[in-house]
């Protein structure tokens, strides 16, 4: 992952990633931002991580994980400054964001990238690994580390804070 | 009287749900790939591709077509002639526990909407709807919330033009823009009163994407098609000619001094399972 060279990436650019990233979704990001700002010790470093919003579905038999796909990115708005500022690198979604999560990205040097919405079942065959790795009460909301291959991507908003999105808003 | 089990709802419920996730319904697919057919942007192409790639693999693996796999919502009609064996909204539940838990389907109902807490795979919002005859009509729809959150009503005043209305069903999929996955299918309810409207709204997506219900509105349902499609949202929001799959309007009776409209927008993964017992 340290190989993904994010000053590199321009928005709309099409990419397939291959390494560890980490699900969080809403009640994640609530206890993610809660022990942030009581200084409490996180259960995942989020330093140089690439986080997917996602809530899979359980994993049937013989399988490695089930169905996978992005959830709405928009409703994390008001965590990923913070997750940001603690070193996440990337973010992966589905959908736009907000003025501040753009303006953060950019001072962050970070990236966000969209992945194929709606299509859960396809975006399954390219995660090798997947085990849950803390808050594992949340079921589909806890945190899992997948570890994915050849993961398709579209570059949404760029470390240069540009937004694929932009011009049509 | 012809008396139905509770046994046999509960079996055809978790079935349904099964096959609602699972395989995507054949006139949404058609409609997808007559949009890939005639969709002219390289991106946008490549997103319709992945979506209808995605179908098969739901479908030949047994993987649920997305990961929400949705507030399971399920429409009864019961024929006045038909007894039950039993209390129908527990084995109605319990169907779509089995169901849900067969499939490896995800666990999206919270029990408590303030509290929040440990979700689980039940219960489902039922409407039930009596009918003539001795049969039972059971649809399960498993509504992915992205796209429920996009919900809009707005009560107009009877003596609203035509073009008002439609001016605010086009501003519901611009304000859903990229985010609850692009192509649509929009549900649109007219009458009634304000909880009418916005059920007729979603029942309206039950309804066949290449059905017509009635001449006024369906050239209502083209006008709006066309005039969504100039949108250039397109697929995942980032362009393109298909922003919408179809509108569906379903009409009732109101009020002298009122005209509701409702939109439901669905995502491009539009699931629905039907049976008569």
């Amino acid at each position: 992952m340290r190989k993904l060279k994010i000053e590199n990436l321009k928005a709309k650019d099409k990419l397939f990633l291959s390494g560890v990233i980490y699900t969080a979704r809403d009640q994640a990001h609530e206890r993610l931002a809660e022990a942030i700002k009581k200084h409490k010790k996180l259960p995942i470093d989020l330093k140089d991580r690439i986080i997917y919003y996602c809530g899979p579905t359980k994993t049937p038999k013989g399988k490695i994980i089930g169905s996978c796909g992005p959830t709405t990115s928009s409703r994390m708005d008001g965590f990923t400054p913070l997750l940001l500022k603690k070193g996440v690198m990337g973010i992966i979604g589905k959908g736009s964001r907000s003025k501040e999560v753009i303006a953060a990205i950019k001072k962050n040097k970070a990236v966000y990238f969209l992945a194929y919405a709606g299509c859960g079942a396809l975006l399954s065959k390219y995660v090798v690994k997947a085990k849950p790795v803390a808050y594992r009460d949340l079921g589909p909301e806890a945190i899992y580390e997948l570890e994915v291959k050849n993961f398709p991507l579209i570059v949404g908003i760029d470390c240069r804070g540009e937004d694929i999105y932009g011009t049509k808003r | 009287m012809r008396t139905i089990s509770v046994q046999k709802i509960k079996n055809t419920v978790a079935q349904l749900c099964i096959q609602a996730n699972l395989v995507l319904r054949n006139d949404v697919l058609k409609q997808l790939k007559a949009a890939y057919a005639s969709e002219k942007k390289r991106i946008a192409k490549d997103i319709l591709g992945a979506i209808i790639k995605n179908a098969g693999i739901a479908r030949r693996e047994k993987l649920a077509i997305c990961q929400d796999t949705g507030m399971p919502c399920v429409f009864v009609e019961i024929g006045q002639d038909v007894k039950i064996s039993g209390d129908i909204k527990q084995a109605i539940n319990q169907g779509v526990e089995i169901g849900y838990k067969k499939a490896y389907l995800r666990n999206s109902i919270i029990s408590d909407p303030l509290k929040r807490g440990k979700s689980g795979l039940k219960p489902a919002v039922i409407h039930f709807d009596l009918v003539k005859g001795s049969k039972l009509k059971l649809t399960v729809f498993p509504k992915g919330f992205g796209c429920e959150n996009k919900t809009q009503l707005k009560m107009f005043k009877p003596t609203a033009r035509i073009e008002e209305l439609k001016q605010f069903i086009i501003e519901a999929v611009k304000n859903a823009g990229p985010d609850a996955c692009p192509p649509y299918i929009v549900g649109v309810g007219i009458g009634g009163t304000a909880d009418y409207a916005v059920f007729m709204a979603k029942k309206a997506l039950l309804r066949k994407v290449t059905s017509q219900k009635s001449q006024v509105t369906s050239k209502l349902e083209r006008e709006l098609l066309k005039e969504i499609n100039k949108l250039n949202i397109g697929a995942m929001g980032l362009g393109g000619k298909t922003t919408a799959l179809a509108v569906n309007i379903e009409t009732y009776p109101t009020h002298i001094a009122g005209l509701p409209v409702a939109v439901n927008i669905s995502c491009h993964a539009l699931r629905s399972a039907g049976a008569l017992i």
